[in-house]
């Protein structure tokens, strides 16, 4: 080895030329590689939908049944009116949160499931066409242990009653709270009801300690206390008047949710932006 | 080492000089991965690229490197390259870079790639260290593979995915092994391929370094 590599100024100049050719590297191969990550995370995402309305099996083609089955539509969260302001395909709902024009900002009590800000208009995907769904799936996410879980929850076409639960992005502990997206905890979730019977926006349904008995409960995560607080909490978030309540409350009491007619809600009308 | 040649430096680590059955490195893995047997091929294929591309790397760059920073240049080499791989799996394989999910990341703690950077590139040429990085690659590789088909042949009765055995859930008479699709049965037969490994090449048996006392009664061990 060449002497002198063990000066100051060699050192300096090896590690900086180092990190400069890697992070090029890294950074080149992060951009490259970007557009088809995004058409795979698309298709698990879609994926996830078709799983947690069940009507997923191995080998078929995702995006043909897709289409064929699922009618994206975009919903004012504060009406619970469908709007044709945005396109489904296009619209995503996590970044209109962060954007003050279309989300708006949680107080603490509001913020239940730790997410700071909400956006005003989110996407559902309807099963069995648009008039009379047999099944509607909403996305729903919030804090977990770890960090951001964000899933999809299939509910009957009654508003009220519940198909399944999944989760397709969290950090949650292997074994603990992962648990979230194994099949035999997530088939506990068929038939559970949201709401009680008296007709108000506070959803009933959460995950409870020991045994889950009636219809609004569901067994908690073994092991995953935080976990558990983090699924009841996003969905009495998502499922309230905050969110999904009036959407869902349309369904229950009968009048289907209408197209906004010639919508001039403007963004800077959104209340509370 | 003074006597290198290429066919040797690729084929060695192979059988003779295994990483994982004679130098017992990168284990962990081994465990986690080898459930079916195309998991255990395409983590084979990641680490093959990062210990022959590290190893190249580091070794063109071997001259210049200051002992005194020398881990950490070799673990940014390493570090870069798994995140290239990481990229490329979610890009084009994303349901395998799911399955495999925290294991393609914790390449850069593998010891085998550190221990071919630092004990082999080090010293010698960039040809040398790309073969050399190639046949420890293929050597863990081989021990995955035969890993993950016992794995996944008795545990749930398929090869690559296709069945073979017809397991009884699916109607067929195969009761299939629960165990061995628990990471703990990797450790059984690693260590069986070892026997076996050792029963071919009686050299690799190590020295006995605790040797018990012969004649040794039960009265005098009290």
């Amino acid at each position: 080895m060449a002497q002198g590599n063990n000066s100051i100024k060699k050192v300096l100049i090896v590690a900086f030329a180092l990190c400069i050719v890697c992070s090029v590297i890294v950074s080149t191969a992060a951009v490259a590689l970007r557009p088809a990550q995004q058409l795979n995370q698309e298709l698990d995402r879609k994926t996830n939908i078709l799983n947690v309305a069940k009507l997923y099996e191995p080998g078929m083609d995702v995006e043909e049944v897709f289409s064929e089955e699922i009618t994206a539509r975009v919903v004012d969260l504060d009406t619970g009116e469908y709007s044709d302001e945005f396109d489904p395909d296009t619209y995503d709902s996590f970044e209109a949160a962060r954007d003050p024009a279309s989300g708006r900002t949680l107080s603490g009590d509001q913020d239940i499931a730790g997410l700071s800000r909400v956006e005003n208009y989110a996407t559902v995907y309807l099963i069995g066409g648009e008039d009379n769904p047999e099944q509607i799936v909403l996305p729903i996410r919030g804090q977990g242990l770890w960090g951001l879980m964000r899933g999809f929850l299939a509910v009957e076409g009654d508003g009220n009653t519940i198909v399944s639960i999944t989760y397709y992005e969290h950090s949650e502990t292997p074994g603990l709270g992962a648990e979230v997206n194994n099949p035999r905890w997530q088939a506990q979730w068929e038939g559970k009801k949201i709401y009680d019977e008296e007709g108000d926006l506070s959803p009933e349904i959460h995950l409870t300690k020991g045994g889950a008995s009636g219809e609004y409960e569901v067994d908690a995560l073994s092991g995953a206390t935080l976990t558990s607080n983090g699924v009841t909490n996003m969905l009495q978030f998502w499922l309230s008047e905050e969110a999904f309540g009036p959407y869902l409350a349309k369904f229950r009491s009968g009048t289907e949710p209408e197209d906004a007619e010639e919508t001039d809600t403007d963004f800077e009308d959104v209340e509370g932006a | 080492m003074a006597d290198v040649n290429a066919k040797g430096v690729l084929t060695a680590p192979i059988f003779h000089n295994n990483p994982i059955a004679l130098q017992i490195l990168g284990i962990c893995s081994a465990l986690a991965v080898t459930t079916s047997m195309s998991v255990s091929l395409v983590m084979a294929l990641a680490v093959i690229f990062v210990t022959s591309f590290s190893n190249l790397f580091v070794s063109l760059i071997r001259n210049h490197i200051p002992s005194s920073i020398r881990i950490i240049v070799q673990m940014t080499i390493i570090a870069s390259l798994v995140i290239v791989v990481d990229q490329i799996l979610k890009a084009y394989a994303y349901e395998m870079s799911k399955q495999l999910s925290v294991f393609v990341g914790l390449i850069i703690t593998n010891c085998i790639v550190m221990g071919r950077a630092e004990g082999f590139a080090m010293s010698n040429t960039p040809g040398m260290s790309f073969l050399d990085g190639v046949g420890n690659g293929l050597g863990y590789g081989f021990v995955l593979m035969v890993v993950g088909f016992f794995r996944e042949l008795l545990g749930s009765g398929s090869i690559f995915g296709i069945t073979i055995l017809q397991t009884v859930q699916n109607g067929g008479w195969y009761v299939p092994n629960g165990l061995l699709l628990l990471p703990p049965s990797a450790f059984f037969i690693i260590g069986l391929l070892i026997w076996v490994m050792r029963a071919v090449n009686p050299e690799q048996v190590e020295d006995n370094e605790f040797k018990m006392k012969e004649n040794t009664k039960p009265k005098e061990a009290v």
